[in-house]
């Protein structure tokens, strides 16, 4: 399982992906998906909440469980992703496309801060054990 | 703790299951897409290893006597070899030690079918009630024997392709009900609301029987589908809809308990003292999101819990047994507390979905 290295992460399993204009674009891990199972309902935030960095903010449910979402910095949610309401397994075939919500962090450094690629595999690597 | 292996174990791993733990058992939960397996079972067949779940036998002249006594459905319906009766086993209080599948083989045999994660206790309570009632019965559990079930409209079809000689045998098998074959033992029963077998064989012969219904085209099928596969079908699953805590007459057990019938049973007493106050439904959520065991129902008539909640594949939304007041009717409306939601959910008659369709209106 490859872990695509031009996005950041978190320990509790989301992506972040930082865009041109300095918002940042939030969902789950493929090692999430893969421990989730079929997922079935995905509940985001709303447009124009104010989030604190590890806040719960979203839901995904699969058959098998319900799992929160964290704020990966602190700022705005600017968009939500309303596709995932009727298709939520999109997650499931393609969770580095299926994003979640998309932010506009409060302070830019934060993002710098989070998890790479490889400090993120050692994260899943331990779970492993 | 090192977590208990069905014979069966080397075949999922090498089918790509994932594996968890289950009640200290390293168990497959899925294959791959549980939804998947799940409408591989209501539209073909697939297989299941339950070889976790115990098999007990009882033998002695006194064995319909003592289960007569020990049982909350009456034995005394079986009759015709290889019958097979669902019953729950009550603590005096009535409160439900286990549910189980007892098989009429003889006037001198029973065989009795308990759940994997309370084998040990239901034994130690057999053998504890027939020290006082049935000294000379003789009480073995079979640990050493494989379980495979094998659901869905074409599986017996499948079984009697992998099988040879077994059409013959079990094709006028009437359902619910068993026979042996050699060293196996054949019941048109399961727990998926779909026609099939589950098939009880010894250990060593359980892989390559596996095999061959692989080879037939026969699907494996995780603990995750056979959750909303019988959730679905209105059956119960003990540890969630049910357990020692609980009246069995508010956990949709009516039906099996005998209260008629001039014979004492252990519990029976308790229960005539207590009439239900709660009963179980169904529930058909009508808004987004996923009914869970342990969320609270709010209704007209006092509140409720979810003892079991999951996603319907076949309903294409969540459903849910709960256990509310028992004024609750058929067709309220009521809600459901999700997170910091009230979300709105449907009472329904269960079963919801069985032999392959929806059996309800959602």
């Amino acid at each position: 399982m490859s872990i695509p290295t031009e996005l950041k992460y978190t320990p509790s399993h989301e992506w972040i992906r930082v865009e041109a204009d300095g918002s940042i674009t939030i969902g789950i891990t493929q090692h999430a998906q893969e421990l989730l199972g079929d997922m079935v309902y995905v509940e985001a935030p709303a447009v124009g909440r104010s989030l604190n960095a590890g806040e719960e903010c979203a839901v995904v449910e699969s058959v098998k469980a319900a799992a929160d979402v964290y704020a990966p910095v602190s700022g705005t949610v600017t968009a939500n992703n309303s596709e995932l309401d009727s298709s939520p397994e999109a997650i499931n075939s393609a969770p580095y496309d299926a994003w979640i919500f998309k932010m506009q962090p409060a302070d830019a450094s934060a993002v710098a801060s989070l998890l790479d690629a490889a400090a993120y595999q050692a994260v899943v690597d331990s779970e492993a054990h | 703790m090192t977590l208990k292996q069905t014979p069966l174990n080397a075949a999922h791993r090498a089918m790509g299951a994932k594996m968890v733990d289950f009640g200290g058992w390293d168990m497959p939960v899925n294959y791959g897409s549980q939804i998947d397996e799940h409408h591989q079972v209501r539209n073909d067949c697939g297989m299941f290893d339950v070889s976790h779940m115990r098999v007990v036998d009882m033998r002695g002249n006194d064995v319909r006597a003592f289960l007569q006594g020990l049982l909350a459905n009456n034995v005394s319906k079986l009759h015709l070899t290889g019958k097979a009766l669902y019953s729950a086993m009550l603590r005096p209080d009535g409160g439900v030690i286990d549910d189980l599948i007892v098989y009429f083989m003889r006037e001198d045999w029973f065989r009795i079918v308990v759940n994997a994660g309370t084998a040990d206790k239901d034994i130690a309570w057999m053998r504890a009630q027939a020290a006082v009632h049935a000294p000379h019965l003789d009480i073995t559990d079979h640990p050493e024997l494989a379980m495979i079930a094998v659901q869905g409209p074409n599986a017996r079809a499948k079984v009697w392709e992998a099988l040879p000689g077994s059409q013959a045998l079990t094709e006028s098998l009437i359902p619910f009900s068993a026979v042996e074959m050699g060293e196996m033992f054949i019941a048109r029963t399961g727990y998926t609301g779909e026609d099939g077998f589950e098939i009880m064989l010894p250990a060593k012969a359980a892989p390559f029987f596996w095999g061959i219904l692989a080879e037939k085209g026969v699907k494996p099928i995780g603990l995750g589908a056979r959750d909303t596969l019988r959730l679905e079908a209105g059956m119960n699953l003990y540890g969630q809809d049910m357990d020692e805590t609980v009246n069995p007459l508010e956990a949709g057990l009516a039906w099996t308990i005998d209260l008629i019938s001039p014979r004492d049973f252990v519990g029976k007493a308790a229960l005539l003292a207590n009439p239900p106050t709660h009963k179980l439904i169904g529930l058909i959520l009508q808004d987004r999101g996923v009914l869970r065991g342990h969320q609270i129902v709010h209704t007209a008539h006092g509140t409720g819990e979810i003892t079991s909640g999951s996603f319907s594949p076949t309903l294409n939304q969540s459903i849910a047994l709960a256990r509310v007041p028992k004024e609750v009717a058929i067709g309220d409306s009521v809600q459901v507390a999700i997170r910091d939601k009230m979300l709105t959910a449907k009472v329904a008659k269960y079963p919801f979905a069985r032999n392959g369709k929806a059996v309800v209106q959602a």
